[in-house]
């Protein structure tokens, strides 16, 4: 019994705000709006890369959510089911601009770019002090937007977002060896591309 | 041990996902490899970067508004 109610007090939190809107309860949906608008938006900007679409992609996904919430299973975080929603929703964003053309994950990864590393100088200690907040802001958007989006939704959901190779795997439709594969090769091509801003400077270099 | 086999590796070192007895084939691969040491060290730092600092923002005043649409939208039924 003492098991039982270990684990009825670990649950996580989402659980029962999630129980709570689907008992119609709408403050306790705005409450997980709150807790995760601003990851939606960040994955949203990164897949469509247009801010006025990640912002209908918020608004959309929280309202499928909301609808669908009695299809919410409770086997996957509710974060993971958001997210779902909110990549299918950008996806779907991603295909309107580009004239419905198939936009799918799969797309643009035939490359072989950064899979082996060229760049082989060290970087400067904290090489990110040596620019302003906004410079900085604008390499790393620069750089991570040049990366196949196929890669770069997975970097945003294993490294920023913390969501285990498992759950970026279920999240996106993709096996888990695919995930680990881009995974690398996402983290390696951004190396190289942050190489050029962050590595030490030789004497007399500017 | 190779530099591919270290490269092979490198995202389980990284999230740390690896036996001891691997880890100390991978340490002992690094204590001999410049190369292999950089990729590792400004792989890591590339992680950390990225982690640390919002690339895109949502200012307050669209949230505010993305929410108010949201819960009106919820409040009639969506």
């Amino acid at each position: 019994m003492a098991t039982i109610q270990i684990q009825e007090n670990e649950q996580h939190p989402d659980v029962a705000l999630v129980a709570s809107a689907r008992g119609g309860d709408v403050h306790a949906f705005e409450t997980l709006v709150s807790k995760y608008d601003r990851q939606i938006f960040r994955i949203a900007q990164h897949i469509t890369q247009n801010r006025e679409d990640a912002q209908d992609v918020v608004q959309d996904a929280f309202l499928k959510a909301y609808e669908k919430l009695d299809q919410f299973q409770g086997n996957s975080k509710f974060y993971t089911w958001l997210v779902r929603i909110a990549v299918n929703e950008s996806l779907m964003r991603l295909r309107k601009r580009r004239t419905g053309k198939m936009v799918s994950i799969d797309d643009d990864i035939e490359t072989e770019e950064g899979s082996v590393p060229r760049d082989l100088a060290d970087w400067s200690p904290n090489p990110e002090q040596n620019y302003s907040q906004a410079e900085l802001a604008e390499i790393l958007r620069k750089t991570i937007q040049g990366l196949p989006h196929g890669f770069r939704i997975v970097f945003v959901l294993r490294d920023v977002d913390g969501l285990s190779t498992e759950e970026t795997a279920e999240t996106l439709g993709l096996s888990v060896p695919a995930v680990k594969s881009r995974l690398l090769r996402a983290r390696l091509q951004l190396r190289e591309r942050l190489s050029r801003y962050f590595r030490k400077k030789k004497a007399g270099e500017k | 041990m190779t530099c591919s086999e270290f490269l092979a590796l490198l995202d389980e070192l990284i999230d740390d996902d690896v036996s001891a007895q691997t880890r100390a084939q991978l340490n002992e691969h690094l204590q001999g490899c410049e190369h292999c040491e950089v990729t590792l060290s400004t792989t890591r730092k590339t992680i950390e970067i990225y982690r640390s600092h919002e690339v895109y923002e949502l200012p307050n005043s669209v949230r505010d508004r993305l929410h108010a649409a949201i819960m009106a939208r919820c409040k009639n039924g969506c």
